[in-house]
């Protein structure tokens, strides 16, 4: 009886997908029609205090696949500086605080420093963007990330003509994470793209997900998505940013480079050493709903950035 | 059969069933429980480490039995082994039917090339042998070659020890405390099987004095 109070959302509680996009939809109308201020349409991005935004532009290249739940999304995560089980992340995550948040902008770039996140959102317009997930584990889901594409934000960093490399460095904090204690990855999580990757349109600087602000144990405040990569390639809670001139040392690379390249294109082609990448388990539903389908390359986004890869042995460099 | 070890047995039955009865319940959302975003992962995964327990349980029964000197003990042996048993071919089952879509290539090409499934295979199909043959009439009818036979299960052990190891990311530290308590209890036995060694030859030196002093009686 108390169970249902205490975990707070039941499952039949959870907006359907339907009313959710219908709300967007009836908001974007009402802005059409004159019925509410157009100031809601402003474009300076802020973190809003109320824990929603007010007004999101919809990307017209959604998946119009089915989204998981804001309840999958946000109790089945990797974030091992709250621990290594897929739970841990939403139990610890609630020691991290994302505000005030900076981010440290480092390297071969015109303008370097620290910058407050407030700085960093206030240019850009917020866009809700439906992207497939993919886990090198095998999993997928689909997420409605908010954000906007990380290029314009780089862009104003004035990256010089020698960064050919952006790294993402997380917040390594032993008193907000509690999984920090233990020497799973070397501290901090670091990542890397190279520069063509960093500042593809598809590429995104998010700071949601489902119209709400981004929840701690998916990488709050800031995080970076990039949908043709498995997940692990988009570093959560980001406080630093660094251009350099050579390919930079990414986490589990350097646990397991035989298992975990550089690149970690989503390619089912190329098997991971220990599991096959053929398929994936398509999360969302109970245990009578698992299904398995047939992984795509580039996550089936081939179409935009296949031409990053030309002339690239994507088997070699996995 | 006393009360006293009817009861432990129907104690001990309940216990092993009770995983079981949870997944069920949250595999159907009963009362608000579910098996949360990846069903198949979870129960995947509860069955492996379920059955892996219960494994590492079995071979605690013999040191149990011989340090404390309670003999019947042995009457949970079996129960234990075959509920692991039933837990591993559920996990093997779950793996089929939920990550392959019983896509029998696949199956095989994981078999052939993927090393923490080769061994996870070998040490089912090993642990298949033992749970047909637990039933009493096998147990006499095969007599010292059902002891031979059984004594599979220290291979098998240290193959899903080494499948878990293999199959973790990363954090190796869990599949660590397992190999940790295999090695002791393996170790435990080896003694155990040295020291009847070493009484035996002692028993056996004395044996060939005695012919000598046998040999001075009279006829």
């Amino acid at each position: 009886m108390k169970r249902s109070f205490e975990i707070g959302i039941k499952p039949s509680e959870i907006t359907p997908e339907s009313a959710f996009v219908q709300r967007r939809t009836l908001l974007a109308a009402a802005v059409a029609c004159g019925l509410l201020p157009s100031a809601l349409t402003a474009v300076a991005a802020t973190i809003p205090a109320t824990g929603e935004f007010s007004d999101l532009s919809k990307w017209p290249q959604s998946t119009t696949e089915t989204p998981n739940t804001f309840r999958d999304i946000t109790t089945y995560n990797n974030f091992y500086e709250f621990g290594t089980d897929k739970g841990d992340p939403a139990a610890n995550a609630h020691t991290l605080k994302t505000s005030p948040w900076s981010v440290q902008v480092t390297g071969e770039a015109g303008k370097t420093g620290t910058f407050t996140l407030e700085d960093i959102l206030k240019p850009h317009s917020l866009e809700e963007r439906i992207y497939r997930h993919r886990c090198v584990e095998a999993w997928s889901m689909v997420i409605p990330w908010v954000g906007f594409p990380l290029a314009d934000l780089l862009k104003r960093f004035e990256p010089t003509s020698k960064a050919k490399y952006v790294q993402f460095f997380s917040l390594a904090d032993r008193e907000q994470m509690p999984g920090i204690r233990y020497p799973v990855l070397d501290w901090p999580y670091r990542e890397g793209l190279t520069i063509e990757e960093a500042t593809h349109p598809l590429t995104l600087a998010t700071v949601g997900l489902y119209g709400k602000v981004l929840p701690n144990q998916s990488g709050a405040p800031l995080r970076i998505v990039i949908p043709w990569k498995y997940g692990f390639k988009g570093t959560k809670s980001v406080v630093r940013i660094h251009f350099l001139d050579r390919q930079p040392q990414t986490s589990w690379n350097m646990a397991a480079p035989s298992e975990y390249g550089f690149y970690s294109n989503v390619n089912p082609n190329r098997p991971h050493p220990r599991w096959s990448q053929a398929r994936e388990r398509r999360l969302g539903g109970s245990l009578f709903a698992a299904k398995t389908i047939p992984t795509q390359l580039f996550n089936g986004y081939a179409e935009q950035v296949a031409e990053l890869y030309t002339g690239l042995d994507l088997i070699k460099n996995y | 059969m006393t009360r006293g070890l009817f009861v432990i047995k129907a104690l001990v039955f309940c216990a092993c069933l009770a995983p079981f009865v949870l997944l069920v319940i949250r595999a159907f959302g009963i009362g608000d429980l579910s098996l949360g975003a990846d069903p198949a992962a979870e129960l995947l995964k509860t069955c492996g480490m379920t059955g892996l327990n219960l494994l590492m349980l079995t071979l605690c029964v013999t040191p149990i039995r011989r340090s404390t000197g309670i003999n019947r003990l042995v009457t949970l042996r079996r129960m234990l082994g075959v509920f692991s048993f039933c837990y591993l071919a559920l996990h093997f089952v779950t793996y089929v039917a939920l990550y392959i879509d019983f896509d029998w290539n696949m199956l095989l090409e994981d078999i052939g090339k993927r090393p923490y499934i080769t061994v996870g295979f070998a040490a089912l199909v090993m642990m298949t042998p033992l749970a047909a043959t637990s039933t009493n009439r096998f147990q006499r009818r095969l007599g010292r070659r059902w002891v031979k036979l059984h004594r599979l299960v220290y291979p098998i052990a240290i193959l899903a020890v080494v499948h878990y190891w293999w199959q973790v990311k990363i954090d190796v530290g869990d599949p660590l405390l397992y190999a940790v308590l295999l090695s002791v209890l393996l170790g435990v036995r080896v003694a155990h099987w040295r020291s009847v060694e070493r009484q035996r030859r002692s028993v056996d030196s004395k044996a060939t004095v005695a012919p000598t002093y046998r040999r001075v009686e009279p006829p």
